[in-house]
């Protein structure tokens, strides 16, 4: 039985996969629609995370599949102070598989350690969110029609973000990938992210503050939210939360096929404006994500 | 000042200096009956100062707990008041029980139950994480 905790639990092959999968699947919905029937999927969110919860159940329902779950955990029993191994426990009693989303950073793990299911990390705290970086790579794969020989832009907070993280360590499993950080001196990415994945696999990279000025070379620009909630200090946070803003007049520095992603939901760091640019990808990157949820679901049960 | 050798028991020597009492917690030398005698600051031709553990009796020492604490430092098993067998030590894959995450944000901050455990991320820097939440454990 396999789980999805950390997105190195993934070969690049089994990434590979499931990326054709996910093409598969869209080119031929009806041949999927029965394939998870008679099976239960729970999704499990100790915190709300609407959009992934939605992707989780949507990505099910189009298997075939029922769902069962809840979508905070007031209303689980978590609120009356059960572990997370005693809950996880009971519902492998009901379902076929588990999508968790926990506050706590290591809960998807120790759910993985008693699980009679197969888990699937659906985000903990600021740690992993895996399904997050498979959507990531299916839509840079589907985009730029490559995993490899790429420039990838990351802007805004690298320091909390956690699907630059694993963005990054899926990507350092890729040959030719040249990595840009650009980010105000606060929010650089942490010198162990640096250290133990870029230095150790040996991915070239460069930071700067500059965002028009790195934009001309990139094949893709991945974009994030400075996020309120990372923060402890509400004055850091006003202060860095406008750093780097994507508008429509900045585009004109971009190479005329760079994608842009983000992760999505955003405040204020893309404006509207850039969204009918036909580089703006960040709503195809949601639909892959669904995508490669099916795929993902389909692989950990095993079901062909 | 002369502390008596021992006949059957353990040298715990090339302690870093100012480690010993540590090692002597986390070992749980304090349950211990036999004799157990500390040296702090004792001088040392390789370390300018070091600490030294004599432990008067044969019992089991978890080395990878030494390991990860003081990987410099050096066992010495005695038998017949003679060193019957000298061990290295290695940093270990994992640590258990020894270290607690310090991250709020861990599964093991309100599941205090769960096993505390640190793998070896970086051999080089001698970088231990938890396994939950990947924070790195503060050397002592």
């Amino acid at each position: 039985m396999r789980h999805l905790i950390d997105i190195l639990d993934l070969t690049p092959q089994e990434i590979g996969q499931l990326i054709e999968t996910a093409g598969d699947i869209i080119d031929r919905p009806g041949a999927y629609a029965d394939r998870c029937r008679g099976k239960k999927l729970a999704t499990l969110f100790f915190e709300p995370s609407t959009r992934t919860r939605l992707s989780f159940e949507a990505a099910m329902y189009e298997l075939g599949g029922h769902v069962i779950g809840f979508s905070e955990a007031s209303s689980s029993s978590a609120s009356k102070g059960e572990s997370v191994s005693d809950t996880i426990r009971v519902v492998s009693c009901y379902a076929d598989i588990i999508a968790m989303r926990h506050p706590k950073e290591g809960a998807p793990l120790v759910a993985a350690q008693v699980s009679g299911v197969p888990i699937i990390n659906a985000g903990d705290g600021g740690h992993n969110h895996p399904t997050q970086t498979l959507a990531d790579l299916c839509t840079i794969q589907r985009e730029k029609g490559r995993l490899d020989n790429l420039t990838v832009g990351f802007c805004g907070d690298l320091k909390f973000g956690r699907t630059v993280h694993s963005l990054i360590t899926a990507l350092s499993r890729c040959s030719g990938i040249n990595i840009v950080l650009i980010s105000p001196e606060e929010l650089r990415l942490p010198e162990y992210v640096k250290r133990e994945v870029l230095e150790r696999s040996g991915m070239p990279y460069t930071e700067t503050q500059d965002l028009d000025g790195a934009m001309k070379d990139l094949d893709v620009l991945y974009m994030t939210r400075v996020q309120r909630e990372r923060f402890f200090n509400e004055a850091d946070y006003i202060r860095l939360k406008d750093s780097y803003i994507l508008t429509a007049d900045r585009m004109k520095n971009a190479a005329p096929q760079m994608s842009v992603l983000h992760p999505l939901p955003r405040v204020n760091e893309i404006e509207r404006a850039v969204d009918a640019d036909p580089r703006a990808c960040y709503f195809k990157q949601v639909l892959y994500g669904k995508y490669m949820r099916m795929a993902l679901i389909m692989k950990l049960l095993e079901v062909n | 000042m002369v502390i008596d050798s021992i006949n059957d028991g353990i040298v715990i020597d090339h302690i870093r200096a100012g480690l010993g009492m540590e090692l002597y917690r986390v070992l749980e030398l304090d349950k211990l009956d036999c004799q157990v005698a500390i040296i702090q600051n004792a001088a040392s031709r390789k370390l300018g100062k070091k600490d030294v553990i004599k432990i008067d009796s044969p019992i089991h020492v978890d080395l990878d707990v030494l390991g990860y604490l003081d990987p410099d430092c050096t066992v010495n098993l005695i038998r017949g008041g003679a060193v019957a067998e000298k061990y290295s030590l290695v940093l270990p894959a994992t640590i258990t029980g020894v270290i607690r995450c310090k991250n709020p944000r861990c599964i093991t901050s309100v599941e205090p139950e769960l096993p505390q455990v640190f793998r070896l991320t970086d051999k080089a820097h001698k970088t231990y994480r938890c396994i939950y939440c990947d924070t790195v454990a503060k050397r002592p």
